[in-house]
């Protein structure tokens, strides 16, 4: 069945029916979306029946106790498991596109232990909690892991290679994932506050975090589709893209950017969480081919889903006690990718 | 002696003076090249003297380090890249598309210079597209992706993008290499049906000294980073300039049936050295 959707995605790309197609298959997927969603706000300490929160949702102003509880308790976290969810994902087809590299993604680059390692520091060093700040410590520690994990590559031999950027990245994580145990282990404090932060949860109350965190990852997302045009065409070479007339240099620097933000909104507002970049991104083009310009809404699309059920997962599993997000999400997903891609290869 | 002086033909790319290098290390020395419009050119010379390099600069893709290349009487690294990317295109050598792009895709990128933010695909493209498709000869396998596809298909593939970009020159840095002969000589039909029935400007990077002389309407020797010959095959296709560009020991004949120049390389004497093998024997 992967096959047909596939098959009929790649034949008469440009014609309005292959547009119609896509527009078709993007509101199902939205459709899922909001089920997930749904589902996600109903599933809590008092189960709430699904028709109850989809109107409750949808009706901005009844005050019921239900409406309460979806719009003040429950909405932030699943906001949270979305964006998160989304961000991660364009992030790592971004950084796949442009690097022409399959395994690149916020965290096997270094950028999540970078953005991870910054919030530790703050936290631990200047008791920083300032929720406005977070997202942008992080994200200073987001570009100078990226940029020290680029010189690394550039400098080994052989140069800045799939290998040696992946290499470099696991460097720089293993490095900073140390210094970050040291300054756990001699101050219980910091890690009596940081420890569920730290495995990636999406548990607490990120109200706050959010006002700051939702509306820099739109403007991220906005930016991710605007170039996402640009990164097919980089991801075709370097030297056929500036045939082209792409600006290259001007590019890859617009996409670290992007990457970064989302990055560290996604570090700000749930601690790192692996394998969403890696994996979403190949999962969304396994069924729409290599053009970026699908690629990334669905990658945002896809993973905004995935992170929901997974979340739904780390609270429903061991009811009463609540997994972490984190680990769920690996625990979960890799025996679904491989799946996956055993049934596309078919 | 030096031919590499004489310029006549008129010329809408040339290069002045151009030294480019990587590093420290300089590959082209002041070369001087006007490349000739509306015909297929031809660039030959061995392994490593800066081909390739050559073709890059004039397509930008390279910084020169001394000297200048002019498009249209425009520095080309002062000219807006997309401007540029309108006039000029460029097939590197062993281009790699990502896994799982179609052929179509491939070429539709080749319309990239021509969109604009809000228009991102028109009727102009479209039929672009498919011209591109048809005179490359893509069509029977435009669906697939490719990386399944044969040597001279994915090469033609190649071709088809470069042609969407509809460009009025065309630069290709050995687009036969590694193709059979058959496909190769397709390959050279098209290329030359471009730049005489559609009044393209190529200029294309050979390996195969035959193919050179036969399809070039222009022809450039390169050694060590300089332009030693250029002009039609008539003129430079000689043994003389074979053995000072590639060392190589060739006569050149002419073939009656078809009245094209080739080159014969000379070997040790076949007849000697079989009556030699079989006296061991
Ligand atoms: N990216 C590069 N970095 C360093 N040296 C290079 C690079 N590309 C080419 N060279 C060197 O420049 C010289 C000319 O290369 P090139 O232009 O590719 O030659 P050709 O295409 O004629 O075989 C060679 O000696 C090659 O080793
Ligand atoms: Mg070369």
């Amino acid at each position: 069945m992967i096959r047909r959707i596939h098959s009929a995605h790649v034949q008469n790309h440009y014609s309005i029916n292959a547009v119609l197609r896509h527009l078709l298959t993007l509101a199902t997927v939205l459709a899922v979306l909001i089920f997930m969603f749904t589902w996600h706000v109903s599933v809590g300490a008092k189960s709430l029946p699904l028709d109850a929160v989809f109107q409750a949702l949808f009706d901005g102003q009844a005050v019921t106790m239900t409406h309460v509880i979806v719009w003040d308790l429950r909405m932030p976290r699943a906001l949270t498991a979305a964006l998160v969810g989304g961000g991660l994902g364009v992030a790592g087809a971004m950084l796949q596109g442009v690097s022409r590299n399959p395994l690149a993604e916020p965290s096997l680059l270094g950028l999540m232990a970078g953005a991870s390692f910054a919030v530790v520091m703050a936290v631990n060093t200047f008791h920083f909690s300032d929720v406005f700040w977070l997202p942008w410590v992080a994200a200073v520690g987001a570009l100078i892991a990226a940029v020290v994990v680029w010189l690394i590559a550039q400098l080994a031999p052989g140069g800045l290679n799939s290998l040696n950027l992946i290499l470099a990245g696991s460097a720089v994580t293993a490095f900073l994932a140390s210094l970050v145990s040291v300054v756990l282990i001699l101050n219980q404090e910091t890690f009596e506050q940081l420890r569920v932060w730290l495995s990636g949860s999406l548990s607490g109350q990120k109200t706050n975090e959010l006002k700051v965190a939702m509306p820099l990852m739109m403007v991220a997302f906005l930016f991710a589709l605007y170039l996402s045009s640009k990164v097919t065409v980089l991801a075709m070479g370097d030297e056929v893209a500036l045939g082209l007339g792409l600006k290259t240099g001007w590019l890859k620097v617009q996409v670290l950017i992007c990457v970064v933000v989302l990055t560290a909104c996604s570090v700000a507002l749930a601690g790192p969480i692996g394998f969403v970049g890696l994996v979403i991104p190949h999962v969304v083009r396994l069924f729409v081919g290599v053009d970026y310009r699908w690629v990334i809404p669905y990658s945002a699309l896809v993973g905004a889903c995935y992170l929901l059920l997974v979340d739904i997962i780390a609270r429903l599993a061991l009811r009463p006690e609540e997994v972490s997000t984190g680990i769920v999400t690996a625990l979960f997903g890799a025996p679904l990718f491989v799946y996956l891609v055993r049934a596309r290869a078919r | 002696m030096n031919s590499s002086t004489r310029v006549s033909l008129p010329s809408r790319l040339v290069a002045t003076q151009l030294e480019v290098g990587y590093g420290d290390r300089r590959v082209l020395n002041q070369v001087d090249f006007a490349v000739p419009n509306g015909q297929l050119t031809i660039l030959v010379g061995p392994n490593g003297c800066g081909k390739s390099t050559l073709l890059k600069s004039l397509a930008r893709i390279l910084t020169p380090s001394g000297g200048v290349v002019c498009l249209d009487g425009q520095d080309i690294h002062q000219s807006r890249t997309r401007d540029v990317a309108k006039k000029l295109a460029l097939l590197p050598q062993d281009p790699v598309a990502p896994e799982g792009m179609t052929v179509r895709e491939v070429v539709a990128q080749g319309r990239f210079p021509h969109q604009r933010i809000l228009q991102q695909w028109s009727r102009e493209d479209e039929r672009a597209v498919e011209e591109a498709m048809s005179v490359a000869q893509v069509n029977d396998f435009a669906h697939r992706s490719i990386g399944e596809l044969s040597g001279g298909q994915r090469q033609r593939c190649w071709i088809a993008m470069v042609l969407a970009q509809e460009t009025d020159l065309i630069l290709l840095d050995e687009p036969t290499t590694f193709l059979d002969l058959k496909i190769q000589v397709d390959v050279m039909n098209l290329l030359a049906r471009l730049a005489h029935e559609k009044q393209r400007t190529l200029v294309v990077v050979l390996h195969e000294l035959n193919l050179a002389a036969a399809y070039a309407d222009y022809l450039v020797m390169m050694r060590d980073g300089a332009v030693l010959h250029q002009g039609t095959p008539e003129e430079i296709f000689s043994p003389d300039n074979l053995y000072q560009v590639f060392g190589l020991d060739a006569q050149v004949i002419r073939d009656p049936h078809s009245d094209r120049l080739i080159c014969v390389p000379t070997l040790p004497d076949l007849a000697v050295s079989r009556s030699a093998k079989l006296a061991v024997v």
